[in-house]
């Protein structure tokens, strides 16, 4: 095997195991150190893809922002309650059956067709193009994100207003 | 690793996050496994990029992530106020608006 091969089943065996334990893991807070160390093996799998600047931009937002969000919720919710939240889950039956029939039709549409296995070689300073081209071609989806930031932002502050 | 793999590995993360948003009770349960299929499709926009030596999906996957991030923040944001106003997170609970 090769150090690429190796690499990627590592990530893959982090990533899935990790990602079984955000969803069955019966403590909350424990569901969220998952989904972090989950959202870390992502930021991995974009190294291994040669996306550096994406993998950066995934640990600094999903693994810090969204984690320590989450985080900030559940000592909310249980401070003011006053109990811990025990966290059950329904339906694994119904839900395994659903998820395993979604996962057959995926994999067997992704094997049916071939698929690419040489990666084509891409620009030296894969950021900088990146850049370029963030605010060439797609400037004005970028300006559009910037309204949507700013409509959650507004948003995010009308739910946390105090009680009147 | 060819193209394959990616797909098939960010596949599988996102039946797993499926999973979760099916089978979890609590409202935040639901948006971690809403967290984990989101991921996994980005898995997927880098997988394609750089596979078809186009920078587009890596741009696309920057938008995605800024997208979830305010989506993960306003979720949050909401579970906390129906918190406040219902004292509970579990979602069989919040059926207020049941037909």
């Amino acid at each position: 095997m090769t150090l690429d091969a190796v690499a990627f089943w590592g990530l893959a065996v982090l990533l899935v195991g990790s990602a079984l334990a955000v969803v069955l893991t019966k403590n909350l807070f424990h569901a969220v150190l998952w989904l972090a160390l989950a959202l870390t093996g992502t930021a991995g799998v974009f190294l291994l893809l040669d996306a550096e600047f994406l993998a950066a931009v995934q640990l600094l937002l999903y693994a810090g922002g969204i984690v320590t969000i989450a985080v900030f919720a559940i000592v909310v919710t249980e401070r003011l309650v006053g109990e811990r939240i025990s966290q059950t889950s329904r339906r694994i039956g119904g839900g395994a059956v659903v998820v395993l029939a979604l996962l057959w039709a995926i994999v067997s549409a992704i094997t049916e067709r071939p698929l690419a296995v040489v990666r084509p070689p891409m620009a030296d300073d894969l950021t900088q193009t990146l850049g370029e081209t963030v605010l060439t071609r797609f400037v004005l989806p970028f300006e559009l994100l910037a309204v949507l930031m700013l409509a959650a932002l507004m948003g995010a502050l009308y739910f946390a207003r105090p009680d009147d | 690793m060819g193209l394959q793999a990616y797909l098939t590995l960010a596949a599988v993360v996102f039946c797993i996050g499926l999973f979760g948003v099916i089978t979890r009770r609590n409202t935040i349960g639901i948006l971690l496994g809403i967290e984990l299929m989101l991921n996994s499709v980005n898995i997927n926009l880098v997988a394609f990029a750089r596979f078809s030596g186009d920078v587009t999906g890596m741009v696309f996957t920057i938008f995605t992530i800024c997208i979830t991030v305010a989506e993960a923040a306003l979720g949050l944001a909401i579970v906390i106020l129906l918190f406040r106003v219902r004292r509970t997170v579990t979602a069989d609970h919040l059926d207020l608006l049941k037909g």
